[in-house]
């Protein structure tokens, strides 16, 4: 909402200064966004000097100037006037600068072969004289020191720009913005002054509103005026419809402009020589069509309210108004509307049509209900001063009476809600000066609500309007309440918090990418997921939620690749989405590696990072979350994406269904498909929702502390066994052989291949074995030993190695 | 007598100048082994007189002292010579580069939440989380902003459906809906998360980050909510005093609603937050409409509240000088290792919020 002081100063009798009125607009809810100068076009135009004046190579009446414009390079000009000379001081126009003469347009462009970039003017060309023979000799003693200053004065008014929010449409009209600031002691507002118009005859053109079950219009008040001369608003017009950074287009339309932005009064005026013998308001019917003031056709759907004659549409109510009906210049006789329009009705058929319009923007959000008469009375005035005319009776027909809102307000509420105290006599005096009506009984206000104000319905509407005016600077700072109601965080918060941390100490850096990605590449991992797309997604490489992090993350992998980055550790944590549904969501961690582990390293070989680098992270990162290791079980079964071959699942529990996290090489399909190019690409992903919650805390889960001080003693044992048997269960075999023995069992080698039939391989383990009770002596270790060999040989098909 | 000081003597000077360790030990067997000179000296003790035993024997014992002192020093001064040399022939470069080290970093914007958390925690709130995912009734109509509400406009809302029935929350507002329909007042919450709105442009992500506010109990007013922002601004941007401004606004779900500036200058190039006399806008807040505890099932005449929305990465944004919102989700490696955290920098209250 945009306006000028003096504009506001037709309301208000004011003693505050301009900084005054800015700060207390803010203070009471009706924020300033911005107080300067509107831009004018002959702000482009600079004091420039000629520096240089020579001859263009390829037209002898040509020159080609150097121009300092005050930046730090000169600007070439190509100038055909005969006065062009070193030293001149005269004024520049550049590119994009519009020529007040010929309204045209300046662009860079080439005359004979040389580009200029803008322009000289001569005076007749910025509208100042006839003289057009050369270009502006400015004089020496004035404008030496202005180069590059601008050449007009913007001497327009400041304008205030507020940004009005959706609660108060009231202050879409300079004087509900006055009456605000009046309340609040800015000043007083000014009363209207009663109008002396004179009324001749009826409005003679039939208004029927028709009583249907979506009319959305419920009041319709019109006025005839005859023979007006429709013209060129005056200036001071002129200047109020520009202030509002809108161009004047004549007097009749900029009335009713300024009426709409003075009163919050939106009105509409018709050729009443092209209405079809009546008005009706009605809903359309699905197909029908008109072409609004915006040059637009605009086909409709059934239930917009419309204004229409006997011929058809000849607007949309409320919103806009048609070409068939638009006053020009020799409109003689004009019908002017003043309705009002249901909010929800404007909004739906201004958002199934996508129009936005002043008018609609103010229906849309509540006109005052009561302001018709006063709408066409302001407005007919005007007009009747500027361009003369007859007016008619008021005609005001209503399908619905206005009800008036009535609160009874306990003023006790008030210090309830803001926690401090305001006399009731101040209380009465701020809501008497917004418009209510007040009165008493006993401790209770009975408060009937202006009409103005559709956003006032209850009590707590009353104590934000009177904590408002009274200045949000009159509520105490209390000092924080620290009680707490439980705990900060529960188990799966920590969880998540936990894991983020622990892997990123791993080397991976976190990062945030959007919950939604490219459905192109989301199919590549959605596995049995159902896609969820997005009807209006930002860009159509943004068009589904992901259904796994990994599409973002290998987008962005490639993306550093492509930077030059070889060694790349990333992860996310966050949503992965199961189905469309509220919930349907996991939290998720996803990590790339890429590269090589000791690329370049003086001293230790360089590999590329494998399955084992990722497993490692994986299965420490859990451990430090807090899982046990030994109840860890890997499986080897893992999403499509994955390596087939070279990847894996992790398990709380043998019986678990859902893998807390798989890891492994990305599917070499994957990698060729999205053109990713790097030495090695391995990735995990963690799932926090399938991790089981321990039911102990860690002060009862720690046990009691037992050691052995009995010898320990290593055995090394080597397999000869099928290729396929997975070590995990060899290991488990030999733990089983005596859980309270065996205290470890740790692969080091596995080899294939020389000494090794096909199809099989050596596993050499190392079994740390030792009692809790005694030193065990050759006899037992040689028994748990054979026990181990017999156990394995049996389970497992295996041989020992001799 | 005076032949075993001369042999002392001598063995004396020939320690002296010897440097080889066998030949140091060759020395010693000569003095002290079977029929070492030393040794022999001893044996002769028991042929001679009391009176002079009893001399001898001293002087022999000074001297053997004195040559098995001289022995063993020069053994330990051979050695010590020898580890030193070999010492200094395994010297190596400690200028050279260590192994590897992969430093891994916090995303500033989970950071944020860390920090935001932390303090929240000091006075009290706990963290409540809700779907990204919601349905129109708890994103808007719950919240008091019905369908035919111009206030929607102010959401650009991402749909999953044709029917506007799901949607992905514009705001982290639902997350109070939901807290307060599954719980029974008091509450007192905050939850963080990602957010959405469908703008694109230098300032505006179609995802973002805010924290909601909620306390809900018997007599919270609004010298609460003022309090209460007034302590976490403080901390967060670990300064003492702040300048602060609370302006009328509105928001469909609280009433009186305000907006809150943070006063701020710019200094050097940089935004130096608490002082100065600029105004920058950093939250929206109020009290919780009666509206929108009816719809979850708080009776309003008993009970009444806050609630306050913040965007974190703008947060974010002003507390570590990052100009650029649209860097924060593009995974831009340089501007991950630039800007992000240690994972051990934890926030919390006894270490302090940031290093």
């Amino acid at each position: 909402m945009k306006f000028t002081v003096d504009w506001l100063k037709n309301h208000l009798d004011t003693k505050f200064n301009n900084n005054q009125i800015i700060d207390k607009l803010t203070n009471i809810g009706l924020e300033v966004e911005s107080f300067e100068s509107s831009t004018s076009e002959l702000d482009t135009f600079i004091v420039a000097k000629i520096i240089n004046a020579k001859t263009h190579p390829n037209a002898d009446r040509l020159k080609l100037c150097d121009v300092d414009i005050g930046s730090d390079k000169t600007i070439e000009v190509v100038c055909g006037a005969p006065n062009a000379k070193n030293g001149l001081l005269t004024v520049y126009a550049p590119p994009g600068s519009i020529i007040p003469k010929n309204q045209l347009k300046l662009s860079v462009s080439k005359i004979r072969g040389v580009t200029s970039y803008g322009m000289l003017c001569s005076e007749s060309e910025l509208l100042l004289s006839n003289e057009s023979d050369g270009i502006i000799e400015l004089k020496n003693n004035k404008y030496a020191n202005k180069i590059g200053e601008k050449y007009f004065k913007n001497t327009s008014e400041k304008v205030i720009d507020l940004s009005i929010t959706p609660n108060r449409p009231d202050c879409l009209g300079v004087r509900g913005i006055a009456r605000d600031l009046s309340a609040a002691g800015a000043g007083k507002l000014k009363i209207n002054k009663k109008s002396n118009l004179k009324y001749r005859g009826n409005q003679n053109i039939n208004v029927t509103i028709k009583k249907e079950k979506a009319q959305g219009c419920t009041i319709f008040g019109s006025c005839l005026i005859k023979g007006v001369t429709n013209k060129e608003s005056p200036k001071w017009l002129k200047d109020k419809i520009k202030s509002l950074g809108q161009k004047p287009i004549s007097a009749i339309v900029d009335i009713t402009n300024y009426v709409m932005f003075d009163l919050n009064r939106p009105l509409h005026a018709y050729d009443a020589d092209k209405i079809d013998n009546e008005i009706i308001v009605r809903s359309s019917s699905k197909g029908e069509s008109f072409e609004a003031l915006d040059n637009k056709k605009y086909i409709l759907e059934n239930d917009m309210c419309v204004i229409s004659d006997r011929s058809g549409v000849l607007g949309l109510g409320g919103i806009i108004g048609g070409t068939r009906s638009g006053t020009e210049y020799s409109t003689k006789n004009i019908l002017l509307e003043s309705a009002y329009f249901l909010p929800r009705s404007i909004r739906k058929t201004s958002k199934q049509l996508n129009i936005d319009t002043d008018a609609k923007f103010r229906f849309e959000r509540g006109i005052d209900p009561l302001s018709i008469e006063d709408g066409l009375i302001k407005a007919s005035e005007l007009i009747k001063q500027i361009c003369g005319g007859e007016i008619s009776n008021l005609d005001v027909k209503k399908i619905d009476n206005y009800k008036k809102t009535i609160i009874n307000f306990d003023p006790f509420l008030f210090e309830k809600t803001t926690g401090f105290n305001v006399k009731n006599k101040e209380l009465i005096k701020i809501l008497e000066k917004l418009g209510f009506d007040i009165s008493k009984n006993k401790k209770i206000l009975r408060l009937v609500v202006p009409s103005w104000r559709p956003d006032i319905t209850q009590s707590i509407d009353i104590v934000e309007e009177i904590v408002r005016i009274k200045g949000y600077e009159h509520i105490n700072t209390s000092e924080p309440i620290k009680t707490r109601l439980k705990p900060t965080l529960n188990y799966y918060q920590k969880l998540f918090h936990f894991l983020q941390r622990s892997v990123a100490s791993k080397g991976y850096l976190e990062t945030v990418t959007w919950s939604f990605t490219d459905s192109k590449i989301n199919q590549l991992f959605k596995e049995n997921d159902e896609e969820i797309p997005i009807v209006n997604p930002i860009s159509s490489d943004l068009n589904v939620l992901r259904n796994s992090i990994f599409p973002n993350l290998l987008f962005y992998l490639k993306k550093n690749l492509d930077r030059g980055f070889k060694d790349i550790s990333l992860f996310e944590i966050g949503p992965a989405f199961k189905g469309k549904n509220p919930g349907d969501q996991l939290t998720v961690i996803g990590a790339v590696r890429t590269g090589m582990v000791s690329r370049l390293s003086w001293n230790d070989k360089e590999r590329i990072v494998d399955t084992f680098d990722v497993k490692k992270d994986v299965i420490q990162s859990l451990c430090e979350a807090g899982i046990d290791k030994d109840d860890i079980v890997i499986d080897d079964k893992t999403p499509s994406y994955y390596h087939p071959g070279k990847s894996g699942g992790v398990y709380q529990n043998k019986n678990e269904k859902n893998a807390l996290a798989y890891f492994g090489e990305i599917h070499p399909n994957i990698i060729k498909k999205l053109d990713i190019k790097t030495e090695s690409l391995v990735i995990f992903e963690i799932y926090l929702d399938y991790i089981k919650e321990s039911k102990q805390k860690i002060k009862d889960l720690k046990s009691e502390y037992k050691f052995s001080d009995f010898q320990k003693s290593e055995r090394d044992f080597a397999f000869i066994i099928s290729k396929n048997f997975k070590s995990q269960e060899l290991v488990n075999i030999i733990k089983c052989v005596d859980n309270k023995l065996i205290k470890s069992v740790r692969v080091f080698d596995v080899f294939e291949g020389e000494n090794i039939p096909e199809g099989k391989k050596s596993i050499a383990v190392n079994v740390t074995i030792q009692s809790e009770e005694k030193t065990l002596n050759e006899n037992d270790l040689e028994n748990i030993n054979k026990l181990i060999i017999s156990s394995v040989e049996s389970k497992s098909g295996a041989k020992i190695r001799s | 007598m005076s032949d075993i000081k001369k042999i002392k003597d001598d063995y004396i000077d020939k320690l002296n100048t010897e440097n080889n360790i066998e030949k140091v030990n060759n020395i010693k067997s000569e003095l002290f082994g079977k029929n070492g000179i030393i040794s022999n000296e001893f044996k002769k003790l028991g042929l001679i007189s009391v009176d002079e035993r009893k001399k001898l024997a001293s002087d022999l014992n000074n001297i053997k002292d004195e040559l098995q002192n001289k022995i063993s020093t020069k053994i330990q001064e051979i050695e010590t010579k020898e580890i030193n040399l070999k010492l200094e022939k395994e010297k190596i470069d400690v200028t050279l580069p260590e192994r590897n080290i992969e430093i891994g970093k916090i995303h500033p914007v989970s950071q944020v939440i860390d920090e935001i958390s932390s303090i929240f925690s000091e006075i009290g709130f706990s963290v409540e989380e809700g779907p990204d995912v919601e349905n129109e009734y708890n994103n808007f109509t719950a919240l008091n902003t019905p369908d035919n509400h111009p206030a929607r406009d102010m959401h650009d809302t991402f749909y999953l459906d044709n029917n506007k029935e799901l949607l992905l929350r514009t705001h982290t507002s639902p997350v109070q809906v939901r807290t307060m329909l599954k719980g029974k007042p008091p509450f007192k919450i905050i939850a963080p998360g990602r957010t959405y709105r469908s703008d694109s442009d230098q300032t505006h992500a179609p995802m973002f980050h805010q924290v909601e506010g909620l306390h809900i109990d018997k007599n919270i007013n609004m010298g609460h909510l003022k309090g209460c922002l007034n302590y976490f601004i403080k901390e967060f941007f670990e300064v003492d005093k702040i300048k602060m401004r609370f302006r009328p606004s509105h928001f469909p779900f609280t009433e009186p609603s305000a907006e809150v500036d943070i006063g701020y200058e710019i200094k050097n190039g940089k935004i130096v937050i608490g002082e100065g006399n600029k105004w920058l806008e950093i939250l929206g807040c109020g009290m919780v409409h009666p509206n929108v505890l009816k719809n979850v099932n708080v009776n309003p005449s008993k009970y009444q509240g806050y609630a306050f929305g913040i965007g974190i990465d703008r947060l974010g944004m002003l507390k570590y000088g990052i100009n650029d919102l649209r860097a924060f989700f593009e995974t831009d490696y340089r501007w991950l290792s630039h800007f992000g955290f240690d994972p051990l920098d934890v926030p919390s209250n006894y270490r302090g919020l940031s290093r």
